[in-house]
C-alpha cells in the first residue's frame, strides 16, 4: 500500500506540480462558467471544484484524472435551481454522492462496458454542443465590444502557444483572461464582468448542512435530479477515465472511482458546493501538461482557492467575454473532430447511433437521456446484426418423400420470425428432419418458434424429426460463468 | 515443472545474480530462466503548460504519447535482450544447462508474481541498476519482492561464491519453524554444515524448540551446531556471522506487521542493508 501511494502520488512531483498549476488556472474560468449554466453564484461552483477535486485526489481511482463542477451536471440542474434554489441543489448534490457509493459497492462501473464507442462519441460531442450553446446568451443583445473581446480572447488563446520559449510556458487561457481584464479596466469598458453574475467566495467553505425539511416531499423532489446527476456524473467520469487509461497506458479502478465520485459530491454539498464529476478537457490538459499522478488533481483543486479566496477583487473584474473565449475553447478541444470525418468510413447504423445520442441531448439538455437511447439503439441494431447470420438449406430425397431441413446460424427473438418464414408448411411432405447441429438457440422464443414450426408440420401430417436440440439450446441457459472457461466456450460455440 | 528465476537488470551485480543462480540451480537440479522486466520510467511529454485545447486534441495526443511510448519500449526492449544474451553466456560458461530467457512488460514485482506458480526460487541483487556499488541500501525491489513473493528469495551480495556453510536465525515464530521445514526439504543447502543461532534469553521452553529444529534437520542428514546467545537480534546475528566465518544467511522474513515496522524498522531489512554475505529469505 505504501508502494502505491509513493507511485500514485510522488512519482512525478515536477510535472504533477506543474500540470496542477495550469489545470488550477484552467479551471476557475470553467468553474464560474459552470456556475452560471446551473444558475447559481460563481462561489459555488468554485467550492464545489475545490472540494471534488481535493476529495477525488485522494479516494479516486484513476490518478491523474482531474474532476470539478462540470457542464454536463450544471445542466441537469437548471430547473431545480429555478424552482427550488440552492438549499434543494445541495440537498440533491449529496443525495447523488450517496447513489454514486451505492453504485460503486455494486460495481456498476463495469456496466460502461455496454456503452459502446460511438455512444460515448456522441455524448462528448453532445456536451461540447450543449458547453458552446451556453455561451450564447452571453453574446447577444450585447454591444460590439463583447464581440471584439472574445474575438481577441480566442485569439490569444490559440495564437499565443505559437510564440517560441514563452508560449508553452505560460497557460494562454491565463493570458488571455489577464490581457482582456486589464484592458476593460484601463479602458472602463462598460460591459458585464464575473462579479455581476453573483458572489465570489471570500472566504474558506465551511460546513454547512443543506437547509431544507427532512421530508419525504423533499426526497421526491431532489431524488429525479439525483438519480440524473448520479448516472451522468459516472459516465462522464468512466468515460474520461477510459480516456486517462488510453493516454498513460495503465490502468484504473472504476469501481474505486465511482465511490471516489460520490464521496467528493458529498463532501462538496457538505461545503456548499454543486455536484461534479470527472472533466474530459481539463484531464486531456493535464495530461497534456505533464500531470500523471494524484498530486496534479490535488494540486489543481488546491490552488485553486487559495487563488479564488485572495484574488477575489480581481477575479470580480473578469469579463464575461474573456469567460467565454475560454469556454468557446473547451467546447472546441472537448468536440471529437474526428468523428465527423469517420462519418464516411463507419457503417450507418454507427452514425445513426452517434447523431441520435447528439440529437437527443442537444432537444433535452439531459445527458442521461441521450445515452440511454444511444446504447437502446446499439443494441437493437447488434441484434439485428447478429439476426442476419441465419440462413435454412433445405434439400428433398424424393424416393421417400423425406426433406431436411439444416439450419445454420444464430436464432433468437431477432431472427425468429425469419425462422418460422424459412419452412415451406405447404408442400405435402411425409417426412421432414430439421437439422440443428449448426444453429444455437439463444432464448425462450426461438424454442418456442421451434415448437411451432414442429407443430405446424404435424398438423400437416408430416413426421417430424429434430437433430441435435440439446446442443444447439444449451446457449439458451444463463449461465454466465461459461466464458472464464475456452472448454466451455468451444463445447457451445463449436459446430457439434 | 518449477524454475529458479534470477532477475537481471543490467547492473554491474548482474553477474554475480547469474554466479548465485547458477548455483542454486545445479544444487537443486532445476532449470534456470533469466528474467528482464521492462520497468516503465515516468513519462515525459514536452513541456507544453500552453494549456489549450483545440481541433482534435484528444487524438493529437494520444497519438504523440504512442510514439514517445514505442520509441522508448524498443529500445528498452533491445537494451534487456543484450542484458539477457550477456546473462545467457555467462551463465553457459558457469556450467547451466537449461536456461530461459523472459522478458515482461511491467514493474518486476508483478512480474515476478505472475510467474509465482512455476517458481522455485527467486535470486535478486541487493542493488539495482540505479544504485551505486558501495551504498549499503537496499535495493528498491528486495522488499517489495519479499513481501509479495511466497517464494525462496536468494539475495546475492557483493561477488558470489558457492557457499561452505550456513547459519538459520531461529526465533522460534511460526515463519522461522516454516523456514526450518523447508530447509529440510530442500537439496539447496544439503551437506553443508549448519549452524543454527537463537538470540535472547535463554529459557527452557525457547531451548525446546531449538533442540525440536535441530532433530528436523538432523533427520533429513544436516549436520548442525546449535547455539543461543543472550541479546539484541541484529547484533547477536552479526557476531555470530563474523566469529564462525558464515557465508550464508538464512532467515524467514517479515513476521511483522507494515505498521509496526514503520515505527520499529524491520529487522530483515536491517539485515538485508548491514549484511556482506548472501541471504535466503524464507516466507
Amino acid at each position: 500500500m505504501i508502494d502505491s501511494i509513493k507511485r500514485d502520488w510522488f512519482s512525478n512531483i515536477k510535472g504533477d506540480s506543474l500540470a496542477g498549476t495550469v489545470v488550477a488556472l484552467a479551471l476557475i474560468p470553467e468553474a464560474i462558467a459552470f456556475s452560471i449554466i446551473a444558475g447559481v453564484d460563481p462561489k459555488v461552483g468554485l467550492y464545489a471544484s475545490f472540494c471534488i477535486a481535493v476529495i477525488i485526489s485522494f479516494v479516486g481511482g484513476r490518478p491523474g484524472m482531474i474532476s470539478a463542477a462540470t457542464g454536463a451536471m450544471a445542466l441537469l440542474m437548471v430547473t431545480l435551481v429555478k424552482e427550488h434554489g440552492l438549499e434543494y441543489l445541495l440537498a440533491a448534490s449529496l443525495l447523488t454522492g450517496v447513489i454514486q457509493i451505492f453504485a460503486g459497492y455494486l460495481k456498476l462501473g463495469s456496466l460502461m462496458r455496454f456503452v459502446s464507442r460511438s455512444v460515448v462519441t456522441g455524448f462528448v460531442n453532445a456536451l461540447a454542443i450543449l458547453i458552446f450553446m451556453a455561451q450564447l446568451p452571453e453574446l447577444t443583445d450585447v454591444t460590439w465590444h463583447v464581440y471584439a473581446m472574445t474575438a481577441a480572447g480566442l485569439g490569444i488563446i490559440y495564437l499565443f502557444p505559437l510564440l517560441p520559449v514563452i508560449g508553452k510556458a505560460l497557460p494562454s487561457p491565463l493570458v488571455c483572461i489577464v490581457v482582456l481584464t486589464a484592458f476593460a479596466m484601463a479602458y472602463g469598458l462598460d460591459i458585464r464582468t464575473v462579479s455581476d453574475m453573483g458572489e465570489l467566495p471570500d472566504t474558506l467553505p465551511i460546513f454547512l448542512w443543506p437547509d431544507v425539511p427532512l421530508t419525504l416531499e423533499t426526497l421526491m423532489i431532489i431524488l429525479p435530479y439525483s438519480i440524473g446527476l448520479a448516472l451522468v456524473g459516472l459516465l462522464e467520469s468512466m468515460m474520461t477515465a477510459t480516456i486517462v487509461d488510453e493516454f498513460t497506458d495503465t490502468t484504473s479502478d472504476k469501481n474505486r472511482e465511482c465511490k471516489g465520485q460520490g464521496i467528493a459530491n458529498i463532501g462538496s454539498s457538505l461545503f456548499g458546493g454543486m455536484a461534479g464529476c470527472a472533466m474530459i478537457g481539463q484531464s486531456v490538459i493535464n495530461v497534456k501538461s505533464g500531470g500523471r499522478g494524484r498530486l496534479s488533481t490535488f494540486i489543481a483543486g488546491f490552488l485553486l482557492l487559495i487563488m479564488v479566496v485572495f484574488l477575489d477583487d480581481l477575479i470580480g473584474q473578469i469579463p464575461m467575454a474573456a469567460l467565454v473565449a475560454v469556454m468557446i475553447m473547451v467546447s472546441i478541444g472537448t468536440f471529437s473532430w474526428e468523428s465527423i470525418i469517420n462519418l464516411k468510413k463507419h457503417p450507418l447504423s454507427t452514425n445513426i447511433v452517434m447523431l441520435a445520442t447528439v440529437s437527443i441531448v442537444v432537444a433535452t439538455h439531459n445527458l442521461a437521456l441521450g445515452v440511454f437511447v444511444g446504447v437502446l439503439l446499439a443494441s437493437l441494431f447488434f441484434a439485428n446484426k447478429i439476426g442476419r447470420f441465419m440462413v435454412i438449406k433445405s434439400d428433398k430425397d424424393e424416393n421417400t418423400n423425406h426433406r431436411t431441413y439444416k439450419v445454420i446460424g444464430q436464432v433468437f427473438f431477432a431472427s425468429s420470425d425469419q425462422f418460422n418464414g424459412s419452412f415451406d408448411f405447404k408442400e405435402a411432405i411425409e417426412k421432414v428432419t430439421i437439422d440443428l447441429s449448426d444453429a444455437h438457440f439463444w432464448d425462450i422464443t426461438s424454442v418456442s418458434a421451434l415448437d411451432k414450426v414442429v407443430i405446424k408440420f404435424r398438423r400437416e401430417g408430416a413426421e417430424v424429426e429434430v437433430v441435435g436440440l440439446n446442443e444447439a439450446s444449451a446457449t439458451v441457459v444463463d449461465k454466465f460463468g461459461v466464458h472464464n472457461n475456452p472448454e466451455e466456450v468451444e463445447k457451445v460455440m463449436g459446430g457439434h | 515443472m518449477t524454475n529458479i528465476i534470477a532477475c537481471i537488470d543490467g547492473s554491474a551485480l548482474s553477474e554475480n545474480i547469474t554466479t548465485a543462480s547458477v548455483w542454486a540451480a545445479k544444487q537443486i537440479a532445476c532449470p534456470l530462466t533469466l528474467l528482464h522486466s521492462l520497468e516503465k520510467e515516468p513519462p515525459r511529454t514536452d513541456e507544453d503548460l500552453s494549456g489549450t485545447i483545440g481541433f482534435g486534441s484528444r487524438e493529437h495526443l494520444l497519438d504523440e504519447l504512442i510514439t514517445l511510448d514505442a520509441q522508448r519500449a524498443k529500445l528498452a526492449l533491445e537494451h534487456g535482450k543484450l542484458i539477457l544474451e550477456n546473462a545467457k553466456a555467462f551463465a553457459l560458461k558457469a556450467g547451466a544447462k537449461q536456461i530461459e530467457l523472459l522478458q515482461r512488460h511491467g514493474d518486476l514485482v508483478e512480474a515476478l508474481s505472475d510467474l509465482e506458480e512455476e517458481t522455485r526460487l527467486i535470486v535478486l541483487g541487493r542493488l539495482g541498476a540505479n544504485h551505486a556499488m558501495d551504498a549499503h541500501t537496499i535495493g528498491s525491489h528486495i522488499e517489495r519482492v519479499a513481501r509479495t513473493s511466497h517464494k525462496p528469495i536468494l539475495i546475492s551480495i557483493g561477488k558470489f561464491e558457492a557457499p561452505k556453510n550456513f547459519m538459520i536465525a531461529y526465533d522460534g515464530r511460526e515463519a522461522a519453524d516454516n523456514a526450518i521445514a523447508k530447509i529440510a526439504q530442500s537439496p539447496l543447502l544439503l551437506g553443508l554444515p549448519c549452524h543454527l543461532v537463537m538470540a535472547g534469553d535463554d529459557t527452557k521452553e525457547r531451548r525446546i524448540k531449538l533442540e525440536e529444529a535441530q532433530n528436523i534437520l538432523e533427520e533429513e542428514g544436516f549436520q548442525v551446531t546449535s547455539s543461543i546467545q543472550p541479546g539484541k537480534i541484529y547484533p547477536i546475528l552479526t557476531q555470530y556471522r563474523n566469529e564462525h566465518n558464515i557465508e550464508l544467511m538464512v532467515m524467514g522474513a517479515y513476521a511483522h506487521s507494515k505498521v509496526r515496522q514503520f515505527f520499529v524498522g524491520s529487522n530483515t531489512s536491517k539485515m538485508i542493508i548491514e549484511s556482506n554475505i548472501p541471504l535466503l529469505i524464507l516466507r
